[in-house]
């Protein structure tokens, strides 16, 4: 999964956010949405502990943009690297 | 008028089966005026809805890590957007459903109060306040009925004088399904608010008609049904519950929510706490619809075009001879619903002329609310009552008070009242 690449050939670095619910991964969904921030929603990996079967994908360089984008919005459970 | 697909106002195959009455045939559409008991018709963006979810989505939200189940999510989710942007409710999150406002109320009713609570609650509540708070009278919860006036009308001071120190709750509808009086929410949820009792609104009848802001109204549970206002299909209903409520709100009913998955405990968080098991989502689907044709129309504007019907009404009603008005009389101070009877007749007898005699459809008797009745005065025989719609044509209006009119002078007239 983060054996993806950039047009410039490095590889991209993913970071994964999980939530308590669907419906909040969704809300949270709409919000980077709005932001324009790029995202993907993936199942949760298994190797994670999941509380709902999807989770927000993102850049690890958008960490900041993500987390002042949803923080205070939407509860987060949990962030891990890819 | 471009709104609705008038398909399904065709009367005339239906009566042909009947067979009962010739002057039916003539009649190629029939009038409804039962929208208190659900709005019909409906939106075609509603049925479009659900017609698209059977179709092209159909699968199990938030169950599945799949694209059709994500959409099938989505959908709830945009449903909760829609009713939270409606109610003035800043977390759509907070928003939970339901099979209907019977089943929210139960659920904020049930899950709040303990033996030893105190709660009040108005003399026009309907059964699904008044039954679950019956029940739970046997187990010790103590129920305190404020008297409303025979307009229907509650005096919010009775409020404050009402409080005791385990008062739990306070338990208002928001309008009177038998005459649409409504009560000054905004009064009763300030002295909620300052005396620490939970406020909750049964808005069944109000909910997409009449101007809701949980904040402003400082409520802190609402109940709503999706297939009136709404114009949501039957089946759907939610309740919003005030941040901070579910430590104190106990679940209806738990089991599988699609999170937590491992844990054999319900979860704690909205709105999975209170949402067991695969939901409506088809409905979900058209209630979303139906509340974005509402946000569409704007509220205020349905307000008044359905202010503007019930003065109408009343003031026609009110200049028939033999005709007993119920409520307020003034449309300014209620909602599109009007009881009244005939001297002389049954509300049965009067709704059956209405249907067979000019294809006007609308409900007779005690609309599950006999308190309402015995404080208007009209227990236990009940009224006849009229709901137009946001729908409803002024024309059609007309003809309802023309038919009122020869029906209530036939009895005068001393002739048979029998068609």
């Amino acid at each position: 999964m983060s054996g993806e690449k950039f047009p410039g050939g490095q590889k991209a670095s993913y970071r994964v956010v999980l939530f308590y619910s669907t419906s909040g991964t969704l809300v949270a969904e709409k919000i980077l949405k709005r932001e324009r921030i790029e995202y993907k929603l993936i199942p949760v990996p298994r190797h994670l502990s999941s509380d709902c079967g999807i989770c927000l994908r993102f850049l690890r360089e958008d960490e900041g943009r993500v987390m002042e984008a949803i923080g205070g919005k939407v509860e987060i459970q949990d962030i891990h690297s890819l | 008028m471009g709104l609705i697909d008038n398909e399904g106002l065709q009367w005339s195959n239906l009566s042909r089966k009947q067979g009962s009455n010739p002057n039916a045939m003539k009649g190629s559409r029939v009038i409804y005026l039962d929208n208190a008991a659900t709005s019909w018709p409906k939106p075609r963006e509603t049925w479009r809805a659900m017609e698209n979810f059977m179709r092209h989505i159909g699968a199990n939200p938030g169950r599945s890590g799949h694209r059709l189940s994500i959409e099938a999510a989505r959908i709830v989710l945009e449903a909760r957007m829609a009713v939270a942007e409606l109610l003035g409710i800043e977390d759509p999150l907070r928003v939970v459903f339901s099979r209907n406002a019977t089943e929210a109320l139960n659920l904020a009713i049930n899950g709040i109060l303990r033996p030893g609570d105190h709660v009040i609650i108005s003399s026009m509540e309907h059964n699904s306040v008044m039954r679950p708070l019956r029940a739970l009278e046997k187990r010790g919860v103590e129920i305190k009925v404020l008297a409303c006036s025979p307009e229907g009308e509650l005096n919010p001071q009775e409020v404050e004088q009402a409080i005791r120190g385990n008062t739990r709750l306070i338990v208002m509808n928001h309008a009177s399904n038998v005459v649409g009086t409504l009560i000054p929410l905004a009064k009763v949820g300030e002295t909620a608010c300052r005396n620490g009792v939970i406020f909750c609104v049964d808005a069944a009848q109000t909910a997409g008609a009449y101007p809701i802001d949980v904040e402003d109204m400082k409520i802190d549970l609402l109940a709503f049904t999706g297939h009136k206002s709404l114009y949501g299909p039957q089946g759907t209903g939610g309740l919003y519950i005030r941040e901070g409520l579910e430590g104190v709100l106990e679940p209806l009913m738990r089991g599988g929510t699609g999170s937590r998955s491992e844990f054999q405990e319900q979860p704690d968080f909205l709105p999975d706490r209170y949402e067991s098991g695969t939901p409506n989502t088809v409905g979900l689907a058209g209630l979303s619809a139906g509340v974005r044709f509402v946000l569409s129309q704007r509220i205020v504007q349905i307000r008044a075009n359905e202010e503007a019907k019930t003065q109408l009404l009343i003031g026609g009603l009110e200049s028939i001879s033999g005709v007993v008005l119920y409520g307020s009389r003034d449309a300014r101070k209620q909602i599109a619903v009007v009881s009244f009877n005939i001297a002389g007749l049954t509300p049965s007898e009067v709704v059956m002329e209405l249907e067979e005699e000019f294809q006007i459809l609308c409900r007779p008797g005690l609309h599950c609310a006999p308190a309402a009745h015995q404080t208007i005065g009209s227990f236990p025989q009940g009224t006849v009552r009229l709901s137009p719609g946001y729908l409803t044509t002024e024309e059609e209006i007309h003809v309802i008070l023309e038919a009122v009119g020869k029906i209530a002078a036939r009895v005068t007239e001393g002739g048979v009242a029998h068609v």
